[in-house]
């Protein structure tokens, strides 16, 4: 009799511990979106008992590997899907849906008393690729330019590569390049050195470094939203199909109120204003 | 009387000696065990990187670009930041500390001397995070406006704070080197009719040498470990220095800058261990030219 119980006992755990697993949602991709996806998942986590995450950024082309698989069913995506992966997709019968979640918007920054207010994408990429090197050359004092970028691994370098040194012909940043290993050490080399020119996610430049526009278009919440500031992109979480259930209840999560919150707290741009 | 000798000897082998001795035993063993632990686990994570990229890529190309692709994983300008900072700052700080001991044990009255070595453990008790934001917020930006340098993060800024750090720890373990001198040496020195100065440089200092040197190793493998003092000051840029105002990026720097972002297994987290243990192989290498020349003092 005793022997039953327990063995029932066995079953329903099993059952519950593999139900547990079952409503288990992996998330993949970009570590660009890794910050405030992560972040979300958490929330969500906390406040709908019983649905589990599991949140890794292995890259954009990873993520949809991943997705194509079956291995997880959010792909994070710091670019659109290519032709290629909508193929390697379609083929295990898995059909990605996008949806924009945020804006990366990244802003050059230099020192408060820096005259220079503007730069084209050009003189950015002659800069951080070490063609410019003196401040006079685009029209400010005759003093050497410092440029500072941050660690390779980050997600603002990667946006940064992408959007600044990959375009046109791709160019390495150079190696005389200050390295930073965080947002704030971002921060705090560009507003003590006068030289030094910086960049980094919109939501964290602050007041002690001086935003410069690009393209003549100074970077705001509104530009990156209505595409005029070059400096923006969309980032995309795909699903297979239509999300349904707890995966459609995480996508309403992140794309309300609370989700975009999160996404301007993680230094992003929110799809719409939420205060 | 018994003699101190006999009676460690004759009370040998009790029940009590037997269990301290296995307990001690044990103890060292699990220490060496881990060491060992330590050093396979460094080697099984690092070596890896060998299959992807050949030791002559890595040890003598100048560019690292760890997530390219394929990654371009030269450590050359890593190695030579770490060795440009440790050297800038052993060359710089150890003639101080080697000085503030023999100060402090040997010239100072005895209150100031008490006064100094309280001093020099609080400074040595400073978190090095300290030392860095200070070194961040205060020295860089003051020496790039007085220098007139573009960077105030560099390889000087980054040395003298590395001082900083190992002065306090110098200084205090040769000043009780040179304080465990018996008595008795100076006197006989003084009754030959030496003066204070003969005395201090060719009797005291010689006799204390054994313990100063493994001071000043000490201090050297600690500005060689350092990880937060050059991630904050030393500006980060993979280059071999060419002046005292360059930026440099030190391996411990890369490894604690880059691990945290880094895919557990990819080719970039393989050369991150492979860092690691270039910088165990230097401290092995210091530890045995250390114990070479101390064997070479000995039989002179």
């Amino acid at each position: 009799m005793r022997k039953s119980v327990l063995v029932l006992l066995a079953v329903t755990m099993l059952v519950w511990v593999s139900g547990a697993f079952g409503g288990q949602i992996v998330m993949d991709g970009s570590t660009t979106v890794l910050p405030f996806g992560q972040a979300a998942a958490e929330r969500f986590m906390n406040e709908n008992n019983g649905v589990k995450f599991s949140v890794s950024g292995t890259g954009t082309g990873n993520g949809f590997k991943s997705l194509a698989d079956g291995s997880a069913q959010i792909a994070n995506a710091s670019r659109f899907i290519k032709e290629s992966e909508i193929k390697a997709c379609m083929d295990k019968k898995v059909y990605p849906v996008p949806f924009a979640v945020a804006l990366d918007c990244i802003v050059p920054i230099v020192h408060p008393s820096n005259p220079v207010k503007n730069l084209t994408k050009a003189q950015l990429k002659d800069i951080y690729s070490g063609k410019l090197t003196n401040w006079k050359e685009v029209g400010g004092a005759d003093a050497p330019i410092v440029v500072v970028g941050r660690d390779t691994s980050s997600g603002t370098y990667g946006t940064w590569q992408e959007m600044i040194m990959d375009a046109g012909e791709k160019t390495r940043v150079t190696q005389r390049a200050q390295v930073t290993s965080s947002s704030g050490a971002m921060m705090t080399a560009v507003s003590q050195n006068k030289n030094a020119i910086g960049y980094e996610g919109m939501g964290y430049v602050g007041d002690s470094v001086k935003a410069l526009s690009v393209e003549g278009v100074a970077a705001s919440s509104a530009g990156a939203r209505n595409g005029k500031y070059p400096l923006a992109r969309y980032l995309y979480m795909f699903t297979n199909g239509w999300p349904e259930g707890e995966l459609l209840a995480f996508m309403n999560f992140m794309l309300g109120r609370e989700g975009q919150k999160i996404v301007n707290s993680t230094g992003f741009v929110s799809l719409q204003d939420v205060k | 009387m018994r003699k101190k000798s006999d009676i460690a000897q004759n009370s040998f082998g009790g029940r009590g000696d037997r269990i301290a001795s296995y307990l001690i035993f044990a103890f060292s063993v699990a220490g060496v065990l881990l060491m060992a632990f330590i050093l396979l686990f460094l080697a099984g994570n690092g070596l890896p990187v060998l299959k992807e990229v050949s030791i002559k890529d890595i040890l003598f190309a100048f560019d690292w670009y760890p997530v390219e692709d394929p990654p371009a994983l030269g450590m050359l300008p890593l190695i030579a930041g770490t060795v440009s900072a440790t050297l800038l700052s052993s060359v710089m700080a150890l003639p101080v500390a080697f000085l503030l001991a023999v100060f402090t044990a040997e010239i100072a009255p005895r209150r100031m001397r008490s006064g100094i070595k309280v001093l020099l453990e609080l400074l040595g008790f400073i978190p090095s995070i300290v030392i860095g934001f200070l070194g961040m917020m205060v020295l860089a930006p003051w020496m790039q406006g007085a220098l007139n340098i573009a960077t105030g993060l560099n390889l000087l800024t980054t040395s003298i704070l590395l001082g900083f750090l190992i002065i306090p720890l110098v200084a205090s373990l040769s000043e009780e080197a040179l304080s465990s001198v018996p008595y008795e040496l100076r006197d006989a020195s003084y009754a030959l009719g030496a003066t204070r100065w003969e005395t201090i440089f060719k009797v005291v200092v010689p006799y204390a040498l054994p313990g100063i040197s493994s001071a000043a190793l000490l201090g050297i493998m600690r500005a060689l470990g350092e990880t937060m003092i050059v991630l904050m000051v030393a500006g980060g840029a993979a280059i071999v220095p060419r002046s005292f105002f360059d930026p440099v990026r030190p391996l411990t720097s890369t490894i604690a800058a880059e691990m945290g972002e880094t895919p557990v297994g990819s080719t970039h987290y393989h050369a991150l261990f492979f860092a690691g243990l270039i910088l165990l192989l230097i401290t092995i290498a210091i530890n045995l030219a250390s114990y070479a020349i101390e064997k070479r003092g000995v039989r002179q």
